[in-house]
């Protein structure tokens, strides 16, 4: 009776939260565009900075599916992300196309990822919160060398998915980098949902997910469903790292840590175990990022880092649950 | 007739605690079979144990296979359901993503199961959006068996159903369970606080003690018994 | 006190150890030797914020590129006596440790690892910033640079110190009061435990150390101090140490300072993945490995073993 209602309580409370959290992002978004129409420079960077914001939310979203199967917060998630990467520049080093390369690259990464969680994860998931962050900063640190060893620090090259051409959109050039960024996030982002949403696959793995003992019951294979979900996590830790990589220019083993800050203060400013607020919040960050450091002028781009470090501690003092975050369990 | 669940001889333990000392007991298939005792004798570890939610050792088989090494995805898939003391809904999911799991291990459509679900529970199929969390404690109990019978269990364990509902559910819980059993051949396994409920409804009953069962019998030579007449009846 | 002696009898024996080795080594494993000095000062520290308090952190080089940038501003502009820099370094990381640890205190388990591990990201972008004082990515070079041996000397008179001062800080009521918020923190409030001043202490006290190490890490690099060589990875390493230490005792903590101080760069001889590209295909498989193997550290182990010996 309590259980159900407090349940009851929290959904009310969430029903009434989402309309502030709406008009928020409402507010966001209108002033974007009044901003794009005054300017087009503005207009330029409110692209750009939604393209990367893509690519951090498509991390973010993998360190949300990661924590919510496994409660475990994968710090190395972006080195494999980089890694994926560097296999997609070796595919195609060996002949196929760019698009050939991308989807192979997923296939590749949805195998690691699970593997990853079977035999990594899996011995350690119910041990402590530090036992399960070493063995993925341990995974960093490993995929690190296993990159340097194969492939080198020297810088590397990928053609263009999108072309060279740019968009004249009312007076204002658009790179086809921009649009083409975010379109293949967004659809990958949107068959992950469809998957989880839709299919009775993606039901069992939010059920894994959330009661692991009751979804055993019905028969569901939770250890496989949640290294699954490693897996899925893994292809869009793929997805991110093949578009920042154009948005970069070259293919270097740093790749994605900075982004790894940007999709953990996306994260978290979504809420840790919202999938919605993680590529919202993603895309908060990629345009309030690239705004603020073309327009406040004492920070630079050599503060993103510690402007989105800023953002994530903020976010955690000030509303620890995040934007879209329901519930909050602190167990002492 | 032969025995469809067969427990031989099964210890079951919670860390360094022991719960169970060797219990043996047979449910006929397409009866109704009460387990009774009192609090902590190891009636809902025996559940566990057959659902392989606790670690146990001794033999376990279930239609002429083991299940006592099976995890409960397995013991699930081979057709026992298991509706835990306290309900285990999915609060966070809606009424029709709760059953659609029910019917997780069969394949195909679930629609034939689903329209016969809601003969028993029409109110289930006009809430099926709702978020099963926000259902009251007994729509959930019922949830959780109307999940049960979705997965079409050739076994159903059934651990303390009456607790927290109103007694006029109750009596409605248990009219359905005897329904199934008699229209479908629903085999049963039932643990009750409610010794005389449980007994009507049972064919067959079990009396554990101290995690070792003390007495079995059928419903009726276990109410003539005087011992459980005095514990567990109450006159 | 029966269970002191060996302990003593320990510490004894790697004082002897540690003064005989700088005679009997090369110049080269001199510096390997005081390499794992410098970290077992930073792993020390580290162990008392994720030991006692039970709080994690991922971010802990970023005190000691503070510590390590103090030696080196400090020693460029005003040729300072390099042990008084280690002092400032103590001083300003234990300070910058305390404003760190305050909202920390807000944070717990997963949260706190977030927040540090950006915080080791965020920091090194800093000089890059303020190039005029920091010297940009290019780094600052130390008006003077010491010898090995010096170096060597520095770190482990360093770490006997702090190890005594460790010591003195946890076996009294300060230590039993860290430890209560990590077992319990109601329990801790209950019993009138002043946690935020403990927990903020502990952060403090821990950063401090780092700073040290960062102030001889600098040393150790000729007196240079440059943003790459203060990533992440340093920050990572010394969590790993901290984990390979497990719990607080001497031999752990000096396994989990030579884990961290000598894998990365020993392995890069191992055959076959050999090559310097190579070596953290090593450093990581073995953290993964000892993390798998050792759930509760060199410490853990070493009960373990005390414990077959016993019976």
């Amino acid at each position: 009776m309590v259980a159900a209602a407090t349940s009851r309580l929290e959904s009310l409370c969430s029903r009434t939260a989402v309309p502030a959290t709406s008009l928020l992002l409402l507010a966001g978004a209108t002033g974007l565009l009044v901003g794009s129409l005054r300017s087009s420079i503005f207009a330029q960077l409110t692209v750009q900075g939604l393209a990367l914001g893509s690519v951090y939310g498509s991390l973010a979203l993998a360190l949300v599916l990661v924590y919510r199967a496994t409660h475990v917060v994968n710090f190395a998630q972006g080195e494999l992300a980089m890694a994926t990467t560097y296999v997609a520049w070796q595919l195609i080093q060996w002949g196929l196309s760019y698009w050939e390369a991308f989807a192979v690259t997923l296939a590749i990464a949805f195998v690691l990822g699970t593997v990853l969680q079977v035999v990594l994860i899996r011995p350690v998931q119910h041990r402590s919160v530090i036992a399960a962050v070493i063995v993925t900063v341990g995974l960093f640190i490993l995929i690190d060398g296993v990159v340097d060893w194969v492939w080198g620090s020297a810088l590397k090259f990928m053609p263009s998915p999108f072309g060279t051409k740019t968009y004249d959109v009312g007076g204002v050039s658009i790179s086809r980098l921009y649009p083409g960024m975010f379109l293949v996030v967004l659809a990958s982002v949107l068959l992950v949902w469809a998957l989880f949403r839709f299919t009775k696959l993606g039901l069992a793995m939010r059920a894994a997910a959330l009661r692991p003992a009751e979804s055993a019951l019905v028969g569901v294979r939770v250890d496989w469903m949640l290294a699954i979900g490693w897996g899925l996590a893994a292809v869009l830790g793929a997805v991110a790292g093949l578009m920042a990589e154009p948005s970069q220019f070259v293919l270097q083993p740093t790749l994605m840590q900075p982004i790894l800050v940007y999709a953990f203060a996306a994260a978290v400013l979504g809420g840790l175990e919202s999938p919605a607020g993680a590529v919202i919040g993603g895309l908060a960050i990629g345009v309030s990022l690239t705004l603020v450091v073309q327009y406040v002028h004492p920070i630079t781009s050599d503060l993103q880092t510690p402007v989105a470090f800023a953002v994530l501690v903020g976010v955690l003092l000030l509303k620890p649950s995040g934007l879209f975050g329901q519930r909050e369990v602190r167990r002492v | 007739m032969t025995a469809l669940l067969e427990l031989e001889d099964v210890e079951a333990r919670y860390g360094p605690v022991h719960v169970l000392h060797g219990i043996s007991l047979a449910v006929e298939e397409g009866s109704v079979v009460a387990v009774l005792g009192p609090n902590g004798a190891g009636k809902t570890t025996t559940l566990r144990a057959v659902s392989g939610t606790v670690r146990r050792a001794g033999r376990i088989r279930f239609a002429g296979r083991a299940l006592d090494r099976l995890g409960p995805a397995a013991v699930a898939r081979l057709g026992v359901a298991h509706v835990p003391e306290g309900r285990g809904t999915f609060s966070e999911l809606t009424v029709w993503e709760n059953l659609r799991l029910g019917g997780y291990t069969r394949r195909g459509s679930i629609q034939p199961e689903l329209e016969r679900v809601f003969t028993y529970f029409p109110w289930l199929s006009e809430r099926r959006r709702q978020q099963a969390g926000t259902l009251s404690g007994g729509e959930q109990q019922m949830l959780a068996l109307a999940r049960a019978f979705v997965h079409r269990p050739r076994l159903l364990l059934l651990d303390e159903p009456s607790l927290g509902l109103a007694p006029v559910l109750v009596a409605e819980l248990f009219r359905i369970v005897r329904e199934l059993n008699e229209d479908e051949g629903l085999t049963v396994l039932v643990v009750e606080q409610n010794a005389h409920l449980a007994l009507q409804a049972a064919d067959a009953g079990y009396v554990l003690e101290a995690g070792r069962v003390a007495l079995a019998g059928t419903s009726a030579e276990l109410r003539a018994d005087d011992s459980v007449r005095r514990s567990y009846l109450g006159y | 006190m029966r269970h002191r002696l060996p302990e003593l009898g320990s510490l004894l024996a790697v004082a002897v150890l540690l003064s005989v080795l700088p005679f009997t080594l090369s110049d080269y494993n001199i510096s390997l030797v005081a390499q794992v000095g410098i970290f077992f000062v930073a792993v020390l520290g580290l162990n008392i914020l994720t030991g006692y308090t039970g709080q994690i952190s991922i971010g802990h080089g970023a005190f000691m590129a503070i510590g390590g940038y103090t030696t080196a501003v400090m020693s460029r502009d005003h040729d300072t006596n390099l042990v008084v820099t280690m002092l400032m370094a103590f001083a300003i990381c234990f300070v910058v440790g305390l404003l760190v640890g305050l909202p920390a205190l807000r944070l717990s388990g997963v949260y706190l690892a977030l927040a540090t591990f950006a915080l080791a990201v965020s920091v090194p972008q800093l000089p890059l910033k303020w190039s005029k004082f920091l010297g940009g990515s290019g780094g600052v070079q130390s008006h003077r640079t010491v010898t090995h041996l010096w170096l060597y000397g520095a770190a482990w008179i360093a770490s006997a110190i702090l190890f005594a001062l460790a010591w003195l800080i946890l076996r009294g009521r300060i230590g039993r009061a860290f430890r209560a918020a990590r077992d319990s923190e109601i329990a801790a409030v209950a019993s009138g435990i002043e946690l935020p001043i403990y927990k903020t202490l502990a952060f403090g006290i821990s950063a401090a150390y780092a700073g040290v190490a960062g102030a001889l890490f600098v040393m150790g690099t000729n007196g240079f101090a440059q943003p790459s060589e203060f990533g992440v990875f340093l920050s990572l390493q010394l969590l790993v140490g901290a984990a390979v230490a497990g719990l607080g005792s001497l031999w752990g903590i000096l396994a989990g300072a030579a884990f961290v101080g000598l894998l990365p760069t020993v392995s890069g001889s191992v055959p076959v993945i050999g090559s310097a590209h190579g070596r953290n295909v090593v450093f990581g498989a073995a953290v993964i490995l000892v993390m798998l193997l050792l759930p509760e550290g060199f410490a853990g182990l070493l009960t373990r073993l005390r414990r077959l010996a016993r019976a």
